[in-house]
């Protein structure tokens, strides 16, 4: 197999004396997309925390395309192609939706030194930004303020924040959680499209089953900070530990979700 | 859609509408403080028209730290006080001359730069209140040095000094063929026109730089900051090195902005620099005219110059209008002004929450 594009090892971090992620290590390669699952509580956010930067590790170290990136700061891991998209709606709630994509194209791209420039005068910027909109199905609302957006819609735009970081190590935290039915399927596609790139890693935390199915080409599973489980869908699904901690979603059951 | 639908952002009508008001107004305050030597012509106006142009600049830069970046500091007026009194003492000891305005407020922006830098970097990191507080430190620590080192600063008294001969009331911008002074529209082209004319355009520059500022793609990256500090670094932006950046161009801003004031003063103290009442006076103005607009600044500014400089004016005529009526004049009593002046500020906060231009511009506050 190709080389990891993210790998940790033995990552562990404590809050006092509560151990939130332990001694979890785990490779993730390019072309693959690696659903997490566990129950609530289980470590899922804190691990992705862990690889994007908002929480420093108590042990273990994380490697980003080989290189330690264990003590980075949030944004310079953005610089190495990590992306994140947060479980909880994490926006600039009073600017424009289309302000809000525009910043992560600007973080990505850079405006070289034509810094003073008004806002305004960088189009390619814009257009770059309303590509991710369109992808997204938000070019409509692109000049609301993204509080004046309904929930579904402000799961979309955390994602066309992701997009327009164009990382190659995507990190989605339960991306169509509250998104009504029609709009879930804007987003999992989306997503398909992004894991048939040989090049691009994903890792997708995500309950439900279908989901889970339809896009998984393995599954983690995480239980008290502790990886439990690791192989293919099928697989994993089937292991008696996997059933005996979801009790409440029985794997058959997907498709109801 | 195409990059001319983009640009004209349709946004909702009554915010497009507060947004033409706001501007008109700043434009017609501009336009009378461009022709201020004219319109007003005594001693008493040509200040006041002076210090709003100094203030408008000190309030605006004030406001790219509170209103666009979120950073709450106490520290302007040392950083304002750094350049006027680097100008101050440099007009003292070398004499009145353009090179001693020069190396002054070089010395004094420099410092002020130099400050905001360890400020920054020591401590942009941890809490805002904490910041707030290293702040309000660095700033009363400013103010002690300023009234020991006395005889470096003059300390309560301050410095007298001469501006640049330029700016000489003696001086003679333009003479007629008999030697005197020419006067345009009944106003003498003498020094004091030079003068105001100075402050007026170097606060114009400044001002349209710190706009400049705000509506570049870095001012977006501030506002990103202030609305989600931890979403910014996410995407990928070095939060403290920007919020450490924009910092200093707050600090030498308003460095510059001391050092035309005290030109302009030809003196410079504590109470006209350092103090504290200046610092909320600058709040109050950022407050009023609507935090993160930068335009509210020029509103805000206007008001409360107006308010402090004429409303005890404007009281002594009520007060005088209303003597045969029991209690009114005794509450219109010009000595009972700041009472007036607080009514007016809840009133204000009451019906423009976000500040005047905040307000009308549906910025909205935070």
């Amino acid at each position: 197999m190709n080389a990891p594009s993210i790998e940790t090892r033995n990552l562990t971090i404590r809050f006092g004396g509560h151990v939130a992620v332990n001694g979890v290590s785990c490779a993730f390669h390019p072309g693959e997309l690696t659903v997490i699952v566990g129950p609530n509580g289980a470590g899922k956010t804190t691990y992705f925390s862990l690889m994007s930067g908002q929480l420093t590790p108590s042990e273990g170290t994380i490697l980003k395309g080989g290189t330690e990136i264990t003590r980075l700061s949030p944004s310079a891991r953005a610089k190495t192609g990590i992306g994140r998209a947060f479980q909880l709606t994490n926006l600039f709630p009073k600017l424009s939706v289309l302000e809000n994509v525009r910043l992560a194209v600007q973080a990505r791209h850079g405006i070289g030194p034509r810094l003073f420039r008004p806002a305004s005068a960088f189009t390619e910027i814009a257009d770059k930004a309303y590509e991710h909109l369109k992808a997204t199905r938000l070019d409509d609302v692109a000049h609301l303020p993204a509080a004046a957006l309904p929930h579904g819609d402000q799961r979309k735009l955390e994602v066309a924040l992701l997009l327009a970081m164009e990382p190659d190590v995507f990190m989605f935290d339960e991306p169509t959680a509250g998104m009504s039915v029609d709009e879930a399927p804007v987003i999992l596609e989306l997503i398909d499209e992004i894991r048939k790139d040989a090049s691009k890693t994903v890792l997708l935390v995500e309950h439900k089953m279908d989901v889970v199915r339809a896009l998984a080409n393995r599954i983690i599973v995480l239980h008290n900070g502790e990886l439990v489980a690791d192989g293919p869908p099928d697989e994993v699904i089937a292991m008696p530990i996997v059933r005996e901690i979801y009790l409440g979603i029985p794997a058959d059951e997907g498709a109801a979700a | 859609m195409t990059d001319t639908a983009l640009a004209s952002a349709p946004s909702a009508d009554p915010a497009r509408k507060g947004r033409m008001i706001v501007y008109v107004v700043a434009l017609l305050i501009g336009l009378a403080l461009a022709f201020a030597p004219f319109l007003f012509q005594d001693v008493r106006s040509n200040q006041v028209a002076a210090r709003i142009c100094v203030f408008i600049v000190l309030a605006a830069s004030y406001d790219l730290l509170i209103g666009y970046t979120g950073i709450v500091s106490f520290a302007h007026t040392m950083f304002f006080g750094l350049g006027a009194y680097g100008a101050a003492i440099a007009l003292k000891s070398m004499g009145p001359g353009w090179d001693a305005v020069l190396a002054g407020g070089v010395a004094g922006v420099v410092l002020a730069a130099i400050l905001a830098v360890l400020i920054g970097v020591l401590s942009l990191r941890v809490k805002a209140i904490f910041f707030a507080m290293v702040t309000l430190a660095a700033a009363s620590v400013m103010m002690v040095l300023a009234s020991q080192f006395s005889d470096f600063t003059g300390g309560e008294d301050g410095i007298v000094y001469s501006a640049p001969a330029l700016f000489k009331p003696a001086m003679k911008l333009m003479t007629d063929d008999a030697g005197k002074v020419v006067k345009l529209f009944g106003v003498s082209m003498n020094g004091k026109i030079a003068a105001y004319y100075f402050v007026f355009l170097t606060c114009l520059v400044l001002f349209l730089a710190l706009m400049r500022i705000v509506r570049s793609p870095l001012g977006t990256v501030l506002e990103a900051i202030r609305e989600n500090e931890m979403r910014a670094e996410a995407i990928g932006y070095r939060v403290v090195a920007y919020r450490t950046s924009v910092f200093v161009i707050a600090a030498v801003i308003a460095a510059l902005a001391g050092t035309v004031w005290a030109v302009w003063l030809k003196y410079t103290g504590p109470d006209t620099t350092f103090s504290f009442a200046i610092m909320i006076d600058i709040l109050l103005m950022v407050v009023i005219g609507g935090m993160g607009t930068m335009v509210g600044a020029v509103i805000g500014v206007v008001l409360m110059s107006l308010a402090q400089f004429y409303l005890k004016d404007l009281m002594e005529a009520a007060a005088q209008a209303t003597a045969n009526i029991p209690l009114l004049p005794d509450l219109l009593d010009p000595d009972r002004w700041l009472l007036w002046l607080g009514l007016l500020f809840i009133l204000l906060v009451y019906f423009f929450p976000a500040g005047i231009a905040g307000t009308l511009m549906k910025k909205g506050g935070h």
